[in-house]
């Protein structure tokens, strides 16, 4: 499990940094999004996988999962939430400012503010 | 005490006072300067006789100890007669200034800086600490920097400050570095620590390279050539400036700081050629210049360079006498030089202009003026019974001494005897050409200046004269401790006295005099004098090329680097970081551990190919944004899934919770955005990006698993050990929120609250009702409006559930705050905003404030009860019928966040809900056809 869990957090952290580097704003969003997943698997993994061992203290208990980094990543999932509210907040606003959904506010081909349909 | 009064009393008592009176006028702001000066004088006199004495003290306060940083100070022989110096003169430049500056000009602000000055460099002659030296040390160049450019309008003064603050303060980084390696060998930044450990440091292979850069910190200060440019163009100061800080006092801070060190550096070979080489080049540079600068504070400021090398040519010698005559000239410039400075600002005060070429007969006009200027020109060209004599015939016997000093042994005495001549001959020009010569279209008639601004000037040419005739009853025991602060107690038997009898420096002395006068004649009727012209600074010249030059590169450097395009600004950073994180793996390789606890199972496989399938879909489709968003999703929902089979139910819970709403988010917001991605990436992009990406992805995946199959050592088993007792709840988890990071989960509700006001900010202005909401529920969505009507109360208890159960079993405050806002969100999807939002009536707002209020004030409860901020108090009341309930004071702060997260979340997507569709033209002609 060990091995899927690594590889699948390369895997999303690829993707996302490829939808991180796009020209719009969404799928920097998304990207971002998805990074912020990514990261928190990364950090949770630190506290090693262990399966049926919940860290809720009870009698009879042989073995807990690391409640460290499962406390960190708790918030951190929510910060993300703010966060990726926050952007997408600002990109709005910003293709409301601009008229352009890309990242520099300025369409790179036709060097002008364009208007593209849904 | 009393150091730190001395010093502080100018900063904190004059800068609060002038700012107090300066409306009522000058002299009330000229008063409330001088008295906290005179305040601080008074201190240092009284400790005077102590110093005198052959006494020294230390006074110490702890600051940042491990870093070697404390306030500790000295006083003694040395630092008093600096510190005399800096307030004696500062009270007279206070007085000075008062009628220089005129009606229009801030003078509180003048005072303000004046003092920030006068208490950085007593900071310096009082420091014991060297860090804290450096600190005052770059204050000094600091308020020099507001002061050379107090005229903010010209822009000479605006370019000398600048060239002067990077000079100095470049120099100052320099020392810093010097002082950080002498730092690092002793082990301490304390000055007698490093006088103690002195042959250690100084057999250090790296003493050469720190002595170097204090050196360079020393000559940039005190203006050595080939630094010496700065301090012309400081010229631009208004004159008491000039006069305090620019020839008096600041520009001492270099020799000062060398014969501060001089336990430390004095009699190493280096050191002694460095500095004697260096002090009498520009000693000569300075003297010849300053015969040809036609303006009287060009001349006084090469002048200045020139004796400022001399000081330092003397300081570098290694003998006990050269020392002492350093120290006494020092004195004797400051006074001399701030008195010429004073006559110099009269003059241009009252004829408005400073050109030795129009200046002339002033004699008639101002005859006190002149004597004052004789008086301290004297001082100045080392004639006899004023105070400049006597320390030149210490170092014309100085000079002529020399040893092992290899080729400088013969040139010294000559280069000595040309300097001396030319400083004669400038004196020489100073008084003929202002007072006696015929004047040349003068601006105005010259008015009489006023009493009070002659007055600096007299008390300085009496003291030249009291010295000059005098220094046995004067000066004497003071140039003694000074001395003796600088050379230990090696001073042979020594008188400072007029009359040495017939000697080789008398004659050279008397040499200069003739030579000098000769040479200002030949100037004047064989070359013209008048009628030349300066060559260019070549120093200022450099220093602007390089200034400029430095300014186009970084604007090339910040252009290459960040052409404002965002994709090539993040390309590049996520480039440095893999680089940065590949860094230290290349150099010591990667070890992978060899520990796989968990076997792979069927459904792990399927969750975990689900979520690179779900991953690389969204990358594959994410032209088409809906699909984007729902293939992301896959993602999180895999994660949760992870989550809760390895053990972390609450993320599991939250991960979930979070999942749909960043759904629900997505979702909102691409209604207002184009719904899809043109193909607009190059290939030559994608192929970059993609190899970007992939370097990401695998340096991730293969940390991943390096860490995952090593033995785990964590601090968790603390918190698994204590939870129960000392937090009062079995899921450590949430105990480990609200109660062990209870502060760091405060914290972060209020980074939440904040990014969700500021979500709501950036809306505004757009809010206003959507074209697609109906005024009421669509009959398509109606089974599920009523549906989520129905299931509102059920999700509620649900979430209250989840939060009172919270510290025992997977719940707690954030996943009932999400749980809670998720059944409010369905009302919202079932029945529109406004509907929703008018139904519920809740003030988002006030439950995040108040959310991190509650959890605010739980924390200080347990202060008020003699306990640290958060900590918790548990108690297991028995109720009928419910049995026992496990309160915890924790709940309360949990609830905190329960409120916190309830709000934001609800805010957040309110506010990106409640933005009208912007519809352009051709948007609206697609709906209208579709």
């Amino acid at each position: 499990m060990e091995l899927i869990m690594a590889v699948g957090i390369g895997i999303v952290t690829a993707c996302a940094v490829y939808l991180l580097l796009r020209g719009r704003t969404f799928s920097m969003v998304l990207g971002l999004s998805m990074l912020s997943t990514a990261g928190n698997l990364f950090i949770f993994s630190m506290g090693r996988l262990r399966p049926g061992a919940s860290p809720i203290v009870a009698a009879g208990a042989e073995s807990y999962a690391d409640p460290v980094p499962q406390a960190l990543v708790l918030t951190a999932i929510v910060i993300g939430f703010g966060m990726t509210g926050f952007i997408m907040a600002l990109a709005v606003r910003m293709h409301h400012q601009t008229g352009s959904d890309h990242v520099d506010g300025l369409d790179p081909v036709l060097e002008r503010r364009p208007e593209h349909g849904p | 005490m009393t150091l730190p009064i001395i010093i502080l009393l100018p900063l904190l008592a004059g800068t609060a006072a002038t700012l107090l009176l300066q409306r009522r006028g000058f002299s009330a702001a000229a008063w409330a300067a001088a008295l906290p000066t005179a305040a601080s004088l008074a201190l240092l006199t009284y400790q005077t006789p102590t110093i005198l004495a052959g006494e020294r003290f230390l006074q110490s306060w702890q600051w940042l100890p491990d870093h070697g940083l404390n306030f500790s100070f000295r006083l003694d022989g040395l630092g008093l007669m600096f510190g005399l110096l800096i307030l004696g003169i500062g009270l007279l430049v206070i007085l000075y200034a008062r009628y220089y500056l005129s009606a229009q000009e801030p003078i509180g602000r003048f005072y303000a800086l004046l003092m920030l000055f006068m208490s950085a460099m007593l900071g310096i002659v009082f420091s014991e600490n060297a860090l804290l030296l450096l600190m005052f040390w770059e204050l000094t160049s600091l308020s020099s920097f507001l002061l050379i450019g107090f005229w903010t309008h010209s822009p000479l003064a605006r370019q000398g400050a600048r060239m002067a603050f990077a000079v100095t303060g470049g120099g100052g980084l320099a020392l810093l570095a010097g002082m950080l390696i002498i730092g690092n060998i002793a082990g301490s930044f304390e000055l007698s620590a490093w006088f103690t450990a002195r042959e250690t440091i100084r057999n250090h292979p790296q003493f050469n390279v720190a002595l170097g850069l204090i050196l360079l910190g020393a000559f940039t200060k005190s203006a050595q050539f080939p630094f010496h440019f700065w301090l012309p163009a400081a010229m631009a100061a208004p004159t008491p400036v000039s006069a305090y800080l620019h020839s008096a006092t600041m520009v001492k801070a270099g020799v000062f700081l060398l014969a501060r060190l001089y336990p430390l550096l004095g009699g190493n070979p280096m050191f002694e050629y460095v500095t004697t080489t260096v002090g009498l080049t520009t000693m000569v540079f300075g003297a010849y210049v300053a015969m040809f600068r036609h303006d009287l504070k060009g001349l006084l400021a090469y002048s200045t360079i020139s004796h400022l090398g001399l000081i330092m040519f003397l300081l570098g010698l290694d003998t006990p006498m050269s020392s002492l005559a350093a120290v006494f000239h020092i004195g004797n410039h400051a006074t001399f030089k701030a008195s010429l400075f004073m006559a110099a600002g009269i003059i241009d005060h009252e004829c408005g202009t400073r050109d030795m070429r129009r200046l002339g007969g002033l004699w008639r006009q101002m005859p006190q003026t002149a004597l004052l200027a004789i008086v301290a020109a004297s001082a100045m060209a080392g004639v006899p019974l004023f105070n400049g004599f006597l320390s030149k015939e210490m170092f014309f016997a100085e000079a002529l001494d020399l040893h092992d000093l290899l080729l400088l042994e013969d040139i010294a005495p000559v280069a000595v005897m040309l300097g001396s001549m030319f400083s004669v001959a400038y004196s020489v020009r100073f008084i003929h050409d202002v007072f006696f010569d015929e004047p040349h279209n003068l601006p105005h008639q010259p008015h009489k200046p006023p009493r009070y601004m002659k007055v600096p000037a007299e008390v300085l040419a009496v003291v030249c004269i009291a010295v000059g005739v005098l220094p046995g009853y004067t000066v004497a025991p003071l140039v003694d401790v000074a001395a003796r602060a600088v050379v230990g107690d090696a001073l042979p038997a020594y008188r400072i006295a007029l009359w040495h009898g017939f000697s080789l420096p008398l004659a050279m002395s008397a040499v200069a005099l003739v030579g000098g006068a000769v040479i200002y004649w030949l100037l004047r009727h064989r070359y013209d004098l008048h009628l030349h012209v300066p060559a260019h600074y070549t120093g200022r010249l450099l220093f602007q090329h390089a200034y400029d030059g430095s300014i186009v590169l970084a604007a090339r450097l910040t252009n290459q680097l960040h052409n404002g395009s965002l994709q090539r600004s993040l390309a590049l950073v996520i480039a440095t970081f893999l680089g940065l994180g590949a860094w230290p793996f290349v150099e010591h390789g990667l070890d992978i551990g060899k520990v796989t606890s968990s076997t792979l199972t069927p459904p792990g496989i399927v969750v975990g190919g689900a979520a690179m399938a779900g991953a690389l879909g969204a990358v594959w489709f994410h032209h088409t944004r809906v699909v984007a968003i729902v293939l992301a999703g896959v993602v999180g929902l895999a994660a949760s899934i992870a989550f809760a089979y390895f053990s972390a139910p609450d993320l599991a819970l939250t991960q979930l919770a979070i999942e749909v709403v960043s759904t629900l988010l997505l979702l909102i917001a691409l209604a207002l955005l184009p719904h899809s991605t043109p193909r607009e990436s190059t290939r030559r992009r994608k192929m970059r990006d993609t190899a970007l990406a992939a370097a990401a992805g695998a340096g991730v995946a293969v940390l991943s698993w390096a860490v995952l199959t090593r033995d785990q050592e964590s601090i968790a088993w603390f918190f698994l050990e204590n939870s129960l007792p000392r937090g009062g709840g079995h899921n450590v988890v949430n105990v480990l929120l609200v109660d062990f990071r209870g502060f760091d989960t405060f914290g972060e509700i209020i980074v939440l609250g904040i990014a969700a006001m500021c979500t709501w900010m950036l809306m505004d202005g757009l809010r206003g009702e959507r074209q697609a909401e109906r005024p009421s529920p669509a009959a398509d969505r109606m089974i599920f409006a009523v549906a989520a009507r129905i299931l509102l109360p059920f999700a509620l208890l649900v979430a209250l559930h989840m939060f009172l159960r919270g510290h025992d079993l997977p719940g707690g405050g954030f996943v009932a705050g999400l749980i809670a806002a998720l059944a409010l969100i369905m009302q919202y999807m079932g029945e529109g905003l406004r509907r929703m939002l008018a139904h519920i009536r809740i003030d988002f707002w006030l439950w995040i404030g108040g959310g991190v209020v509650i959890a605010g004030v739980t924390g200080l409860a347990s202060v008020v009860a003699g306990f640290p901020f958060l900590t918790s108090g548990t108690r297991h009341p028995v109720v009928p019928l419910l049995g026992e309930i496990p309160l915890v004071s924790a709940m309360g702060f949990d609830l905190g966040v329960f409120m916190t997260v309830l709000g934001t979340t609800l805010l957040i997507l309110t506010s990106i809900g409640q933005v009208h569709r912007k519809t352009s033209k051709t948007e609206e002609n697609q709906q209208w056809n579709s």
